[in-house]
């Protein structure tokens, strides 16, 4: 459900960004621990972008895959969810990627 | 916040149940409140996430190979690097501040609807008698039927009725402040709207999120929902005095909140009989006493 209010708030930061100048195309990190649904993000997005900047902009997902620390073992493990373990069976860790939420940057078309 | 879709804010309504006033949260509102939102914090506060320098550089090169689009001049690559919910988390850095230089404990309440939110703040309102003294936002996308339960068992309320938004937001809370007005050392209770998925996002700037678990859920609910589980300082398991008529495990349910949330406190409570009450409030006072240290710190 907040994807929408999500989708809202890379449009304004886009629109901040372009500053009234054409956007080609968006690229946006999306961890996959974020608890954003990517392909929700992308169907409203073109919904939300209506009468912005980034109206006719494509949409770039870089999808960013989970990254832990143990802080038993001290081991890098991957986190494919949110209750993955570390191989050595400790649930205590630090995560390092996989809950990004950003807009990473903007292609605009050049007026001249 | 979106003046697209009007996903949040635009259509937001704010009730002050202690002069009856109800206003719409838009964009007018906020300009003209600017002046008494609580955004003058003796504090500086960290903006080390937002990374506003959009560093911007002309690329020459030709589209043939890619199909994206169908220009062939220069394009500007703009390298935005900012988190998307900068906003929300900048006003809520913003909130933390305002919280600190008072010595208030704001805690942000989240369940699925009916756990027994406000049943939980009315006996909290009762027990703590006033001491330290509490105040209340409520959260719910229609009616002021909460914010009423809550003035009558005697705390200063402000109703948020947030239409079609399924959640609180940082700007939300700091309007919700300037009509509350919480009082030096104060404990504000936020009760988000009943919902588990959209809340673990939006921080309001609370101290501590407070989950509410009832054993009338399923013990799997930390595993259904493991973002909300993850950002909780404190798991409630509420609705204790129905556990001889239910099937529900304590030890699975326990077990599944350790497993996303090894940290988390967790306490048992019935807001009905009061058992368990008393360790809630330790927590709470426990809770004040540390937020009213941090503002020294």
């Amino acid at each position: 459900m907040h994807e929408l209010s999500v989708t809202c708030s890379i449009v304004e930061v886009v629109a901040e960004s372009a500053k009234g100048r054409k956007v080609n195309r968006v690229t946006v990190e999306i961890g996959e621990l974020s608890g954003v649904v990517a392909e929700s993000i992308a169907f409203w997005f073109a919904e939300v972008a209506k009468g912005t900047e980034a109206e006719r902009a494509s949409l770039d997902i870089r999808r960013i895959a989970g990254l832990a620390r143990c802080e038993a073992c001290g081991a890098e493990f991957s986190t494919p969810s949110m209750f993955t373990a570390c191989p050595c069976g400790s649930y205590r860790f630090t995560r390092l990627r996989g809950e990004e939420l950003n807009v990473k940057s903007i292609e605009l078309e050049e007026v001249s | 916040m979106c003046t697209n879709c009007g996903c949040q804010g635009d259509a937001a309504l704010m009730t002050d149940l202690q002069t009856g006033e109800t206003r719409t949260l838009g964009a007018a509102d906020q300009a003209g409140s600017s002046d008494r939102s609580p955004a003058h914090a003796p504090h500086s506060h960290d903006h080390s996430h937002l990374h506003g320098h959009s560093n911007e550089h002309t690329h020459s090169h030709d589209h043939g190979d890619d199909l994206g689009h169908g220009h062939g001049g220069a394009v500007k690559i703009v390298d935005v690097e900012m988190r998307i919910l900068a906003k929300n988390d900048a006003e809520a850095a913003k909130n933390r501040a305002w919280f600190a230089g008072r010595e208030i404990l704001a805690l942000n309440f989240v369940s699925s609807p009916g756990a027994g939110k406000t049943a939980l703040l009315e006996r909290t309102i009762v027990g703590l008698a006033g001491d330290p003294p509490l105040f209340v936002i409520e959260g719910d996308q229609a009616t002021a039927n909460d914010s009423e339960r809550i003035r009558k068992a005697g705390a200063a309320v402000v109703q948020i009725n947030t239409d079609t938004g399924c959640h609180l937001d940082a700007q939300m809370i700091t309007r919700a402040l300037s009509a509350l007005k919480p009082s030096l050392g104060a404990l504000l209770l936020i009760e988000n709207v009943g919902n588990l998925v959209c809340p673990a996002l939006f921080d309001l700037g609370e101290r501590a999120k407070v989950v509410i678990f009832s054993v009338t859920d399923g013990e799997d609910k930390p595993l259904k929902y493991p973002h909300i589980f993850r950002a909780a300082t404190i798991v409630l398991l509420s609705k204790i005095d129905l556990l001889p008529h239910l099937d529900f495990s304590l030890d699975e349910a326990i077990m599944n909140v350790r497993r996303v949330n090894p940290e988390a406190a967790i306490c048992k409570i019935s807001a009905r009989t009061g058992e368990g009450l008393s360790d809630w409030y330790s927590w709470l006072r426990r809770e004040a006493a540390l937020a009213r240290q941090a503002a020294f710190a």
